[in-house]
């Protein structure tokens, strides 16, 4: 490894040469980003880690001189393959963005112009910086890029229109117009967040593909565990501060700072079975032991016994295209005992919000049944099932959008409590929220005011106030920053171990099942390919799409160098 | 809002060796302060009190009568007698002119009164999931929003015959579309927004989830559009009156005073532009609080 790093050092070009950048907005503000030094050489990945506000896309963007209206970028140096930044003019930056730089932004489908086909935006930057001339060779060019990002059939999806490609391809467009004018800079903000594990590898090889032929790398992201396959070097950014840089597995291994060791914990994996993923809380200091292994409180209830449901949906036909049915449910059969966390991974279109749908009572299936504490829950009436209503709850991934706009916490919460006086409310709700770690001034603000973090706690609580059997949880961190998710996290096994809920888990990321689930199913194009324990299924799978999605989970240990392990 | 004082009841900050929590809270949007309010919604906001106060009670501000005047004290030009003047019949024209609030609010109001009710029934019954009913009201709209609304309030009233209260039903029906179309738009997004996929789970009835979800969130986004309407509708009421198909003269309505000005506006520009700004200025004041209030409940809306 030792001498990995001195090649690095040995001989190759600075692609960016930045230190003691600051980036403000306001004239006399303070500045958002401070004091970052920023050095990538060609044919290296470096990764700039950091939660929602830390300042890692305006530094990313600063490096275009794409920081934004009215910004105010500051440097001690700022080189730009050996040129001084600071001199360049609008002229030099726009022959630098494409040529030089690519930038590949978070989401494809708002990226890329829903007027122009694929092949249009990617050529766009060959003819406008004029580095191919003549519709032939760039047609040629734009389909050997599309090639090269891994897009099957090129030449047809060259013609089609973004809303025409999955989220995958997508993506892997967007990187080819990044990359096809063949810049020595690749500047990626989150190139993977919202995509599947196994759309993520594959985009992360197309970038490290680059990477390998001598380009440097940018890569920006909320999670080490993502950066730590690809990256040589990272940067963790706090509140617009360096808090600590290194080699990858230096970061991994010897953080310097808490933070850097705070967002290492915060990854759920195996590892992190039975231990807090944030940090400790101060309101309990006492209840950390017993915490790190939470009693299972699990009988041989059966709570939700699901048999055989299938559900199929059909397209009628339309102007220009025939009748198309799919299948969203294939079969799938499973139990939830009492007190028990069950799992459901898969990829999107795997059926899993299907299933959570049927389940919760808001679809029925087209045949099979769903029984809830021994009764009968699929295909009967919405009046009949009113009864049992309350002891299965919904934890959305949105919260925000499933409270209404008009409601305060408070009365959120309350609706759920029903046939309880004013009273005897306001102290439930009260107590609710102390359960969920929210101070109870926040009773009487509006959600949207809230942060993601305690959005999430309050639709915890909304759940908790009917007090369930089961809570049926769809994907309830998948939109928070690590950080954040860890905390959740922490706060659903708490409660799990307090209060013996049982938890239908859904999510697409094995981490947090791996964390959290005591059996899990896998979906695959709507048919449960796989269930069992989690230790073995997602150890030793036996169906092969289980050991694709495991082999393509980011994990920290693979930013290690090899003969460490 | 610092992380030591932090709103989100996150107790960990303090100790947490990582301080994840702070981070959190540090993204909590503004605090709910004392609100500015631009100088021109101040100024139109002001300008409909003043409307409202002079329309209730339009007695306090003017002694003259608006119906009666001298003859030989006719087309005064505006002096400290007569603010603004007097027309042909010797009549005061701000006295006209305050008199006249009442009506144009009146009609104004209660055409949008039934544009609203009748569109809000029609779009909510439209917006629910009967497929056929949807149908045949979406016809219904396009039906009614073909005509220009103009012209379709003149039909109406000569099927109803002039007068105030079937202008007011004229200009209400010619409304209804607009109305009806969004209020259906918004009771598809809200029937299947996530807040009533909930509120199921709680084990709520259709109409307790109707009741306290759909409908209000309906009429939050049609409270913002209504006042922008009602501007409009004032502005089409007194183009009807104008024509001769609102209230007859003598009434003291501004498109009736426009009407009865017109012969003289050679000689005489008060009669005329008084009751003018009257319309123009109301039209432009509820425009701009309609187009404020839009802006800021934009985000609320589901």
């Amino acid at each position: 490894m030792r001498a990995d790093v001195q090649d690095d050092a040995g001989g190759r070009p600075l692609l960016v040469d930045v230190q003691g950048l600051s980036i403000g907005f306001a004239p006399a503000g303070a500045p958002i980003v401070q004091g970052i030094d920023l050095a990538i050489q060609a044919g290296e990945c470096v990764a700039l880690v950091g939660e929602s506000g830390s300042g890692k896309s305006l530094t990313a963007r600063s490096l275009l001189n794409l920081a934004g209206d009215g910004a105010r970028v500051e440097a001690r140096r700022f080189r730009i393959r050996g040129q001084d930044a600071r001199a360049f003019r609008e002229v030099d930056w726009r022959w630098l963005r494409g040529t030089v730089t690519g930038l590949v932004m978070q989401d494809a489908l708002v990226s890329l112009d829903p007027l122009r086909t694929i092949g249009q935006e990617v050529g766009e930057v060959l003819s406008e910086h004029r580095i191919l001339r003549g519709r032939r060779a760039i047609d040629a060019r734009v389909i050997e890029v599309l090639g090269r990002v891994g897009i099957p059939d090129p030449e047809i999806r060259a013609r089609q229109y973004a809303h025409q490609l999955s989220g995958g391809l997508r993506q892997r467009a967007l990187i080819a117009s990044a990359i096809a004018g063949e810049p020595d800079l690749i500047i990626a903000d989150e190139p993977t967040t919202s995509l599947d594990v196994t759309v993520q590898a594959q985009v992360l090889e197309v970038l490290a593909q680059r990477v390998r032929a001598g380009a440097g790398l940018l890569l920006i992201s909320h999670d080490l565990a993502v950066v730590g396959g690809i990256a040589d070097r990272v940067i963790v950014l706090r509140d617009g501060r360096v808090v600590d840089s290194g080699t990858t597995a230096d970061v991994l291994t010897r953080p310097r700072h808490p933070y850097t060791r705070g967002l290492i914990d915060a990854i759920p994996s195996f590892a992190s079975r039975g231990r807090r993923l944030g940090p400790a809380s101060a309101r309990s200091p006492d209840r950390i032991a017993p915490l790190r292994h939470p009693p299972p409180a699990r009988d041989d209830t059966v709570v939700l016994e699901v048999r055989g449901i299938a559900k199929r949906y059909a397209r009628p036909a339309g102007f220009g295209r025939r009748a198309l049915a799919t299948t969203a449910l294939d079969d799938v059969s499973f139990d939830v005992r009492a007190g028990e966390v069950v799992g459901i991974v898969g990829e999107s279109g795997s059926g899993k919000s299907t299933c959570a749908r049927i389940v919760l009572g808001l679809l029925s299936p087209d045949s099979g049944t769903v029984r809830l504490l021994g009764e009968p829950w699929s295909r009967i009436r919405e009046t009949e099932r009113r009864r049992l209503r309350p002891r299965l709850q919904y934890i959305p991934q949105d919260a925000l959008s499933s409270f209404d706009p008009r409601y305060r916490v408070s009365e959120i919460i309350a609706e759920n409590l029903a046939g309880l006086r004013p009273a005897a409310r306001a102290a439930r709700t009260a107590e609710l929220l102390e359960q969920v770690g929210l101070r109870d001034d926040l009773a009487g603000r509006y959600p949207r005011s809230l942060s993601g973090g305690q959005r999430q706690r309050v639709s915890i609580a909304r759940a908790l106030a009917a007090e369930p059997a089961l809570i049926v949880c769809d994907e309830p961190v998948s939109a928070l920053d690590i950080g954040i998710q860890a905390q959740v996290l922490d706060l659903l096994c708490d409660l799990r171990a307090r209060l013996g809920t049982a938890l239908l888990f859904i999510s697409h990321d094995l981490g947090v099942i791996q964390h959290l689930a005591d059996r899990v199913l896998v979906f695959h194009h709507g048919r449960l390919v796989e269930h069992g324990p989690v230790g073995e299924v997602l150890t030793t799978p036996a169906d092969p799409y289980t050991r694709t999605l495991l082999a393509s989970q980011p994990r920290l240990e693979y930013g290690l160098p090899r003969h460490a392990h | 809002m610092n992380a030591s004082t932090h709103p989100s009841g996150e107790a960990t900050a303090a100790l947490a060796p990582a301080d994840l929590v702070g981070l959190d809270a540090a993204r909590i949007g503004v605090a709910p302060g004392r609100r500015t309010y631009p100088p021109g919604i101040a100024a139109a906001a002001l300008f409909l009190a003043v409307l409202l106060a002079v329309a209730a009670a339009p007695t306090l501000f003017t002694g003259y009568d608006p119906l009666t005047g001298n003859v030989l004290e006719g087309l005064k030009a505006p002096n400290w007698e007569h603010l603004f003047g007097t027309d042909r019949l010797g009549r005061d024209v701000f006295a006209r002119t305050v008199h006249g609030a009442r009506y144009s609010l009146l009609i104004g109001l209660g055409g949008m009164a039934i544009s609203v009710v009748a569109g809000v029934f029609l779009g909510i019954l439209a917006g629910l999931r009967h497929r056929l009913l949807d149908e045949g009201i979406a016809r219904v709209f396009d039906v009614l929003s073909s005509f220009p609304g103009v012209l379709l309030a003149m039909l109406v009233v000569t099927f109803l015959g002039q007068g105030m209260v079937n202008i007011a039903i004229a200009v209400g029906i010619a409304g209804i579309p607009k109305f009806g179309r969004v209020v259906r738009a918004q009771t598809q997004l809200v029937r299947d927004a996530d807040y009533v996929t909930q509120a199921a789970v709680y084990g709520l009835g259709r109409g307790q989830v109707f009741v306290r979800h759909v409908l209000p969130n309906v009429l939050v986004a049609i409270s913002v559009i209504a006042t922008v309407y009602v501007g409009s509708t004032i502005l089409t009421v007194s183009g009807l009156s104008f024509l001769g198909l609102g209230p007859q003269p003598p009434t003291p309505e501004w498109g009736v005073m426009l009407a009865e000005s017109r012969d003289v506006l050679r000689v005489a520009w008060w009669p005329a532009i008084f009751p003018g700004a009257a319309i123009t200025l109301t039209v432009i004041a509820f425009s701009t609080l309609g187009g404020y209030l839009q802006k800021r409940f934009e985000g609320r809306l589901a």
